[in-house]
């Protein structure tokens, strides 16, 4: 693994039990993704995107093979240890957005913060930043209950940007969303991808985001099909 | 901090359901509150009563006297050995104890005579109405005072007038009347019930017993001097009881009455409680993808649950605020007031008043608040364990929230 390469998965296989038997959700995945890159993951349903985008993410591990990412094997994880790689790593932005309905907009983007114990005054500052950069700064003090659903994915994407991950993996971040929203949390995407230089890994089958995607990784019961370049 | 802010919020965030939990519970709570109160003011009460009443602060008592067995009466009188500048103190009130026969209203009822000196001061019993009968009547019966129940049991009336038998010390029957000189109202039924108090002089003259007494009752100066450490040769080898001994019957009738209200309590508290139990696993069912995303996001699986168990804990810290809001000026109320206990509360075989005014110990309020907010810790924690079996992956996969 390089010191370019922020996600290196060997010889993946995810087997889960169904019924009396196993499904094998992923099997034989060779994939390495370095710093900065806007890359997809495509496929049907099914297809094993979002067991993938979890394995890296360290929710899941892997049954066979290695998942390295931020230059730690997930699967050779601690709960504990894994937490603290999601908490500083990775940012998640998910198709349903998963905003905590209690607190305000500013108060969830803050979240990943205070668990991280950063001071008061720097997390003041990034929150507005993030929250600035999703063009919801004025919306701070409201409740996601009040905010539309591209709103709500902009809040999404303040939150797992506003703690700095080297990798941000979005699960179908435009299921929810229309042709207009999406095009916008995309382009806001896209240009904190440019400017902070941050890894962003989708997993989706919406031709909309493909169109703003580097590099598509075509999925098909759970190999790569395909890996290229846009 | 955070997790502690977390759970509150997504108490508040739960609305009616918190605040429904938080009201049951706060009832529970001042219940549990008020019926300690109430025990240990009728204890305090009972105490205190029996101080004033009967027992004062000790007893030195003929070695064969049994208050439990009315058949050592016959022996256990005679003149004690107590040093003669204690008896001349009043501190050590002499009381001789006989079993007798009335006949009030020609029934026979069995009572206890118990000669008391009617100018003593040591005991709240109207002695001093033994000396109040007029001349002319004093002279042909016994004054005596009996109790409101006995009174009531009886169908006697002040002023009127009764046969009594006894047997004296050679076992002799005798017979006389007796006019009652008062009724007196007591909370200590032991005083009262199946007894009639006479002169002391007179019952001695009329057993036979010059001079002798069945037990002294100690005041509260004597009670704590060190005659009572010394050998028994020191008063004449009868037998002191202490106050503590003496308040052993009170004690164990109220912590059994105590037994039976703590199940009234359990019972409630165990509604409240199942109602937070309850909330905690709807909860924690409906919020799997809260929990997933609290995982996502870096929390520990421990935190996670910690911030459920801190969120049930809470409806316990807000249930003690809220009783405190209205149960702090309902229990001031009913301590001001005191509680009316009905007529037949006296049957309960220790002394109650007409209102029992209830004890709020800081002490007992401490310990109610502890066992409420244990207790809600421990069924909030039981239903938050199940998110330590939970994947972040499942729990993402959650349908509500």
């Amino acid at each position: 693994m390089t010191d370019n390469e922020i996600v290196t998965l060997r010889d993946l296989y995810k087997r889960f039990s169904a019924g009396k038997g196993l499904l094998t959700a992923l099997r034989d995945i060779n994939l390495t993704f370095g710093k900065g890159e806007f890359s997809g993951i495509v496929g049907p349903s099914g297809s094993g995107k979002t067991t993938l985008l979890n394995i890296i993410g360290s929710l899941d591990t892997p049954t066979e093979g290695t998942a390295t990412v931020l230059g730690k094997q997930t699967g050779d994880l601690s709960q504990k240890e894994a937490a603290a790689l999601r908490n500083h790593g990775i940012g998640f932005i998910f198709q349903t957005y998963n905003l905590l309905p209690v607190y305000s907009i500013y108060e969830n983007v803050e979240f990943a913060l205070l668990l991280q114990k950063t001071p008061a005054r720097e997390r003041k500052e990034r929150v507005m930043e993030s929250l600035q950069w999703v063009g919801l700064a004025d919306r701070a003090q409201s409740r996601p209950a009040t905010l539309s659903g591209g709103e709500c994915q902009r809040v999404a994407i303040a939150r797992s940007i506003v703690k700095r991950p080297a990798l941000i993996l979005a699960d179908e971040p435009s299921a929810n969303l229309d042709s207009v929203n999406t095009h916008h949390i995309l382009k806001t995407m896209k240009q904190l991808n440019r400017e902070l230089g941050t890894t962003f890994l989708f997993s989706t089958h919406d031709e909309k985001v493909m169109q703003h995607l580097d590099r598509i990784i075509y999925l098909k019961d759970g190999s790569v099909e395909k890996d290229e370049l846009c | 901090m955070l997790t502690f802010t977390l759970s509150f919020k997504n108490l508040m965030g739960n609305g009616k359901r918190t605040w429904l939990n938080v009201s049951v519970l706060s009832v529970a709570f001042v219940v549990i509150v008020f019926f300690n109160g109430l025990l240990d003011g009728w204890n305090k009460q009972a105490e205190t009563d029996t101080i004033a009443w009967e027992t004062g602060y000790g007893r030195l008592s003929h070695p064969l006297y049994d208050p439990y067995d009315p058949y050592t009466l016959a022996d256990a009188h005679g003149i004690p050995g107590l040093p003669q500048e204690v008896i001349a103190g009043e501190q050590a009130l002499p009381i001789l104890v006989a079993q007798a026969s009335a006949y009030p209203n020609g029934r026979l009822v069995n009572i206890m005579l118990k000669g008391i000196d009617p100018a003593q001061s040591l005991l709240a019993l109207p002695s001093r109405w033994l000396d109040s009968l007029p001349e002319g009547i004093r002279e042909t019966t016994i004054p005596a005072i009996i109790g409101k129940r006995m009174a009531e049991s009886a169908g006697l009336e002040a002023g009127d007038r009764t046969v009594i038998r006894w047997r004296d010390v050679n076992g002799t029957f005798d017979a006389r009347e007796v006019t009652i000189a008062g009724i007196f109202r007591t909370n200590v039924p032991t005083v009262d019930a199946g007894q009639l108090w006479i002169p002391l002089e007179t019952l001695r003259q009329m057993t036979g017993m010059y001079k002798e007494t069945t037990y002294f009752v100690i005041g509260e100066e004597l009670a704590g001097s060190s005659l009572w450490i010394g050998d028994k040769a020191g008063y004449g080898k009868w037998d002191y009881t202490p106050l503590e001994v003496l308040m052993e019957d009170i004690e164990n009738v109220v912590e059994a009455k105590k037994g039976g209200m703590m199940v009234i309590s359990a019972l409630l508290l165990c509604i409240a409680l199942l109602a937070i139990f309850d909330t905690q696993v709807l909860s924690i069912f409906r919020r799997q993808k809260e929990i997933g995303t609290y995982m996502a996001l870096g929390m520990t699986r421990a935190k996670v649950i910690t911030v459920f168990t801190i969120e049930g804990t809470i409806h316990a810290l807000l249930a003690i605020l809220l009783g405190a809001v209205w149960g702090i000026p309902l229990l001031a109320l009913l301590r001001n007031y005191g509680i009316p206990m009905p007529d037949m509360s006296d049957q309960a075989g220790l002394a109650i008043g007409d209102r029992v005014i209830p004890a709020y110990s800081m002490l007992m309020i401490l310990s109610t608040v502890l066992l409420v907010v244990i207790t809600s810790l421990i069924v909030s924690y039981m239903p938050a364990r199940k998110i330590a079996k939970m994947q972040p992956t499942q729990a993402l996969k959650g349908k509500l929230v």
